[in-house]
């Protein structure tokens, strides 16, 4: 790996997103959107929305981020860009970092927003400190860049691409702990869960949003999904090839 | 085994694609600072040549070596350029901003970018939108692409299809004065007018060269008028040869 190689190659993406309106707007917009609605439906009963807000904080970003990697790493796969760029000197580890990267860097702004708009304007009331919301949030978008990445390699149109996200996210979504309590799952899906990163991102939310020394447990759960982001970049990579059929 | 002479050394190359063998068992030299083309009818093979000597194609046997090292190794990543058939420039940047990631990548000035933006006549166009451009236009950002790093070997698959005449002899043109300064090209197409304009030419059917040879030798030795017809008539011979021999046959050379 080349930090020069990744570093042009995160800024190269960076261009591109900003020259589509649309996809910032998807990025920053949707969730403070699904945001304001979710404070809205729980107007009479603040509590709930207090309850699973933050955990919804986690959750967006990483749907959000899931779909616009793996589309737009698969779309490079199929306009003969990534062959082109894989004979040049561009490792498979600046490719993947690149991207890390880029959409890392659009998490912070996201995270910023959103939780910005969750606190400020919806009202939203947690235990824990706000920094902490924003740290997860950022860790969640980009375990969602991670596994697009890794999903786009099992994709060969953007119609596959977009139905990974169902395929990817929504078990996940199911085992998190945000319909029904991990602890009371049945114990083959407790077990699911407890693998599933996002079932670590949704429980640092709700640490933070219960308890005001929240720094310990949350560690715990960044640490998997760091490691999470770790795995999925280096599968990732190797669905990368150099030479195809 | 390495010999300096050549920018291209292939020996017994075979790949199959898809379940179908698409070259049976290929070898050539090509020499260092020619224009050599590469030319022959659609299906033939040249891209999947073409990419094996860049070193993205799986190869099922045989060996590539490319400027003394084998294909596609990290040594050559920045000393071959290459183009692939389909425009491979990112639709949503501008011409420059693709150039210059490139460039970049080689680690090339600005002057380099711009200069490449020039050759390919584009500097008018420079801040539009790939996605904006004709599609003549959008191929030669992608040829920019390839020539801003300056590389040693220059492997393009069909430059120059879809542009006019005046801006395919300016490329033509252009790939001459490069091989004159010292740059090895492997150029494919399937128009034989622009057989003339190369220093070597290798005609390939089904997987195999029918000629490695160079345009004014092709021209004697089939005593045809111009190329077109010189290759017709080669794919003529190869086929009553074919015949002769029982017919089914034909895989190796
Ligand atoms: N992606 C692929 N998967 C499987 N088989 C392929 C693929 N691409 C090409 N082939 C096969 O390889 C053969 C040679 O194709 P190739 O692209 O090398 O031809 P070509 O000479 O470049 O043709 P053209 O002038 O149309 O570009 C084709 O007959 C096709 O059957
Ligand atoms: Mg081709």
């Amino acid at each position: 790996m080349n930090l020069r190689l990744t570093l042009l190659t995160a800024g190269r993406v960076l261009r591109q997103i900003r020259g589509d309106h649309r996809t910032v707007a998807l990025m920053i917009v949707v969730p403070c959107v699904l945001i304001g609605l979710l404070a809205w439906i729980f107007n009479a009963t603040p509590f709930v929305f207090d309850h699973i807000g933050p955990a919804l904080l986690g959750v967006f970003p990483f749907v959000v981020m899931f779909i616009v990697t793996s589309v737009a790493t698969l779309r490079e796969r199929t306009s003969g860009t990534l062959e082109r760029l894989l004979t040049t000197r561009i490792g498979k580890g600046d490719f993947m970092a690149g991207y890390a990267l880029a959409f890392g860097f659009m998490a912070v702004v996201q995270a910023l927003v959103a939780t910005g708009f969750a606190v400020w304007v919806c009202g939203l009331d947690v235990a824990g400190p706000i920094w902490l919301l924003v740290v997860v949030a950022v860790a969640d978008a980009v375990l969602g860049t991670a596994l697009g990445l890794l999903a786009s390699g099992f994709a060969r149109t953007e119609f596959q691409a977009v139905q990974f996200m169902p395929a990817f996210v929504l078990p996940q979504f199911l085992l998190c702990g945000l319909l029904v309590a991990r602890d009371a799952l049945p114990d083959v899906l407790r077990w699911v869960s407890d693998a599933l990163p996002l079932s670590y991102a949704v429980d640092a939310m709700k640490t933070i949003t219960a308890t005001s020394d929240a720094l310990g447990d949350v560690g715990k759960d960044l640490v998997v999904i760091v490691g999470w982001i770790a795995l999925a970049l280096v599968l990732g990579s190797l669905t990368l090839r150099r030479r195809t059929p | 085994m390495v010999n300096n002479s050549y920018a291209v050394e292939v020996d017994h190359l075979r790949v199959t694609r898809g379940g179908r063998l698409v070259i049976p068992d290929l070898s050539v030299r090509i020499p260092t600072g020619q224009v050599v083309g590469l030319l022959g009818p659609s299906g033939g093979g040249k891209s999947t040549f073409i990419r094996a000597v860049v070193g993205v194609q799986v190869v099922e046997s045989g060996t590539v070596t490319v400027l003394g090292e084998p294909a596609g190794s990290q040594g050559l990543r920045h000393r071959v350029g290459y183009v692939t058939q389909s425009p491979s420039v990112y639709a949503d940047l501008t011409v420059a901003d693709n150039v210059r990631y490139f460039g970049r990548i080689a680690g090339v000035d600005e002057a380099a970018v711009q200069e490449a933006i020039a050759l390919v006549d584009l500097p008018s166009h420079a801040t539009a939108r790939v996605e904006n451009l004709s599609g003549g236009q959008h191929s030669r950002a992608s040829l920019a692409c390839a020539l801003v790093g300056r590389p040693d070997l220059l492997v393009l698959d069909e430059p120059t299809v879809g542009l006019d005449p005046v801006l395919r002899r300016d490329l033509w043109n252009l790939f001459g004065r490069l091989a004159a300064a010292g740059t090895s090209l492997l150029v494919s197409s399937h128009v034989m007018d622009e057989a003339t304009r190369c220093d070597r030419l290798l005609l390939m059917r089904e997987g195999e060269f029918l000629a490695d040879t160079t345009p004014a030798q092709l021209l004697a030795e089939t005593g045809a008028p111009d190329a077109e017809a010189a290759f017709l008539a080669l794919i003529d011979r190869a086929a009553s040869t074919a015949a002769r021999s029982g017919g089914a046959g034909g895989s190796a050379a």
